[in-house]
């Protein structure tokens, strides 16, 4: 199977068979949502997210 | 296989509840005795009620406590010491949740606890109880003592960055938030329902003993300071530690994941605990609750090189009675999950 570096966290994230470009999967050690952006060779980016206020 | 014969020494309170809780599902142990002075002769679910129906166990008295394989001791502080020699006599091994033995330095004993110890020799003969620091001398351990609850939260939260030298060892800020049950099962005005409910009251600011233990684990070669305050709150399990340390050098994220993935990858019972959505993005106590795990997040403030470290545990649990059978199951050579799997609940 193919892995590749988190963005993230540095964690190998294994890229399931048939996954496509542009598809989101989740880092499993820290949890990020991260995009394919390239299969060959494997390649992650972090997916942009809806920005929450946390102020309280 | 034939099971291990363990007993209680002082199961009446807090710990001892949730070790006897631990050890009635384990099935490795058969629990001979359960001692307490008070309650001698009353079945054990007077004290613990979550445990009617679940065992036929009497309190007895520490006089007729007889000899068995491992013998767990839950006392108040201070009273194992003054009955050690006894106690080794009754167990070939001993696992101590009091502070007694957690320290190896006599002085260090006596500047954190304003009193001398009643048997110093026996100090080194105790292997400090945080498995994950110290898994490999608990193979062969005939003594253990387990670590202090906020101890062993901010412990296990600065461990890895002490090992690695990224910080400045002389240089930490602990705050820690913690339940009531941390002050066990005696009651005084300050635990009266209501002088504690809905407190956020500054118990320690200063000079808690647990420093000392983590001035012990710490050592790496460095002069260790640990700046630590203590905060109850209107919580009854937990402990949530946040440790403001610095960074000798300018780390990314990815630079301190990595550290702890290094020394904390293959632990059973760590998480590193950093999401960047949701609502559990860093650890929180409520979620370990009758687990014993202890979660372990961190950011990078970017505005200066101050790292931020946030820890929790259940203090029973990971505190206390969890990390004492995972001490026990690594000593008998069984599975150090045994008995341990419970993953907590949500909600809570």
């Amino acid at each position: 199977m193919k892995t590749a570096e988190c963005p993230v966290c540095g964690a190998s994230v294994e890229i399931p068979e048939g996954t496509m470009e542009n598809e989101l999967i989740t880092c499993p050690e820290c949890g990020a949502e991260l995009e394919v952006i390239s299969l060959d060779p494997p390649q992650l980016e972090e997916a942009p997210q809806e920005e929450e206020d946390w102020g309280e | 296989m034939s099971k291990i014969q363990v007993s209680i020494a002082g199961g009446s309170g807090y710990t001892g509840g949730e070790l006897l809780r631990l050890l009635l599902f384990h099935p490795h142990v058969e629990i001979c005795q359960v001692t307490s002075e008070r309650l001698d002769g009353k079945p054990v679910h007077k004290a613990h009620p979550n445990l009617r129906k679940q065992t036929d166990l009497k309190f007895c008295s520490l006089s007729e406590l007889k000899e068995c394989d491992l013998l767990f001791l839950c006392l108040p502080h201070g009273k194992a010491m003054q009955q050690i020699n006894e106690f080794k006599k009754k167990a070939e091994r001993i696992i101590d949740l009091s502070a007694d033995f957690r320290l190896n330095d006599t002085a260090l004993y006596e500047k954190y606890y304003g009193k001398k110890h009643v048997i110093p020799e026996l100090l080194n003969d105790f292997v400090y109880g945080i498995p994950e620091l110290h898994r490999e001398e608990m193979r062969s351990a005939k003594y253990i003592s387990s670590a202090g609850c906020n101890a062993t939260t901010t412990i296990l939260g600065l461990y890895p960055l002490y090992k690695h030298k990224v910080i400045y060892a002389d240089q930490t800020v602990v705050e820690v938030k913690v339940g009531s049950s941390e002050g066990g099962n005696a009651f005084n005005a300050s635990s009266h329902h209501p002088e504690r409910a809905g407190c956020v009251r500054s118990f320690m600011p200063a000079g808690h003993r647990h420093v000392a233990e983590m001035l012990q684990e710490l050592n790496f070669g460095e002069p260790v300071k640990i700046h630590f305050s203590a905060t109850s709150i209107d919580m009854i399990r937990g402990v949530l530690a946040t440790s403001h340390v610095f960074l000798k050098n300018k780390m990314e994220d990815k630079d301190i994941w990595k550290i702890y993935r290094t020394e904390y990858g293959n632990e059973p019972f760590i998480r590193i605990v950093k999401e960047r959505d949701g609502i559990y993005r860093y650890p929180e106590p409520k979620l370990l609750m009758a687990s014993n795990y202890c979660d372990v997040g961190f950011e990078i403030d970017p505005h200066s090189n101050r790292l931020i470290v946030i820890s929790a545990i259940d203090n029973l649990m990971k505190g206390a009675a969890g990390q004492a059978l995972q001490a026990f199951n690594i000593m008998s050579g069984f599975d150090e999950k045994t008995g341990l799997e419970f993953p907590g609940l949500h909600p809570v």
